[in-house]
């Protein structure tokens, strides 16, 4: 058996690198499908209230979102801390709502118009009044679809 | 003459693949949005005729005001035994019950024939009720809706609403059909409150 031995030392060979850059690109095409990137900036503060009965929201596409909240804290000074609504990067008035959602209309694919949904991103502490006068104006604007963004919880603790 | 271009070294490629999989790392987001979805009712046309009154019995009122307390059927009510009370409301009651909403024979596919209730969940909040409560009460509609559908799926396919409408659509349909989501939201008041 002694033949067979390499004379000498006895190193361990060493581990061969060269397929590392293949492992990392599976990770990176990983990460790379898997990101969403974070359309717009928030100028609002959201915690979503907790809910137990929620369905997931399949396709982005088919998604706007309106955002209520007080505003951060660097625009409380210019802004006040009522709650606001934000649609896009900025903050907006409850008229500019119709606008917002015939120009998110506009650019679904046509034939899936009819799956538009509108999500809403209310902060918990927020007042309904504001919440109504939005959805008011969703169904002048016929937004019929919408959905209250909440966190998901296996059981809601009553307050 | 022809002289060879020398290899393109390939041992940064590991260092560019790891710049960039680090970017990716930090600016990912992973969540997934959920929520309850609703559909509005469509806007109201000026000359509408007044719907017909629906009977008192067939009416569950919920009532949120500015201090987030509830009424419910012109009673103080909590937040903890609404499911409850609204998943018994919505129970169809045969024989007929005066207690309970009345009940109307529909032809379900798969089912057959099914007593279906004529209850309606009618929510209303005021301007100064929180979303959070809102969504609480909402979230517990929801669920008594859910676990009735479960029931009858359980009883019918013998499995649960969720892993039914996954498998088989048109069954999950007759489903929907025998017990709706019959939550109405009433057009928003003011009550007892400022703005």
């Amino acid at each position: 058996m002694a033949k067979f031995r390499k004379e000498g030392k006895k190193n361990l060979p060493e581990i061969s690198t060269s397929s590392l850059p293949d492992i990392i690109f599976m990770l990176l095409f990983f990460f790379m499908v898997a990101t969403v990137m974070r359309e717009v900036t928030l100028v609002v503060k959201i915690t979503a209230p907790e809910a137990s009965e929620v369905q997931k929201l399949e396709d982005k596409s088919l998604v706007s979102f309106i955002y209520i909240g007080k505003p951060v804290k660097h625009l409380a000074a210019k802004w006040g801390d009522g709650d606001r609504i934000q649609l896009n990067d900025a903050f907006a008035e409850v008229d500019q709502i119709r606008d917002f959602v015939s120009l998110s209309v506009e650019k679904i694919a046509e034939y899936k118009r009819k799956k538009h949904i509108i999500s809403m991103k209310v902060d918990e502490d927020a007042k309904m009044g504001i919440v109504t006068d939005v959805k008011q104006e969703l169904r002048k604007a016929n937004a019929l679809k919408i959905n209250y963004s909440t966190r998901k919880v296996a059981q809601t603790t009553s307050k | 003459m022809t002289r060879e271009t020398p290899e393109v070294s390939a041992g940064s490629m590991a260092d560019v693949a790891f710049l960039l999989l680090i970017f990716f790392l930090v600016t990912t987001t992973m969540d997934v949005d959920s929520g309850i979805v609703r559909k509005l009712p469509p806007p109201l046309p000026k000359d509408m005729e007044k719907p017909p009154p629906v009977k008192k019995r067939n009416i569950y009122s919920v009532l949120i005001n500015s201090n987030d307390m509830l009424l419910i059927n012109g009673e103080v009510g909590s937040l903890e035994d609404l499911r409850t009370n609204v998943k018994e409301f919505l129970t169809p009651h045969v024989p007929d019950d005066p207690n309970f909403p009345q009940t109307k024979e529909i032809d379900v596919d798969f089912i057959g024939k099914y007593q279906k209730s004529k209850g309606i969940v009618s929510m209303q909040n005021d301007r100064g009720t929180s979303y959070k409560t809102y969504i609480h009460v909402q979230n517990e509609l929801a669920a008594a809706v859910r676990e009735l559908r479960d029931e009858l799926a359980k009883q019918y396919f013998g499995m649960d609403f969720k892993t039914l409408l996954e498998t088989n659509k048109d069954k999950a349909k007759s489903i929907q059909k025998a017990i709706p989501m019959s939550i109405s939201e009433a057009e928003p008041a003011n009550f007892g409150g400022n703005k």
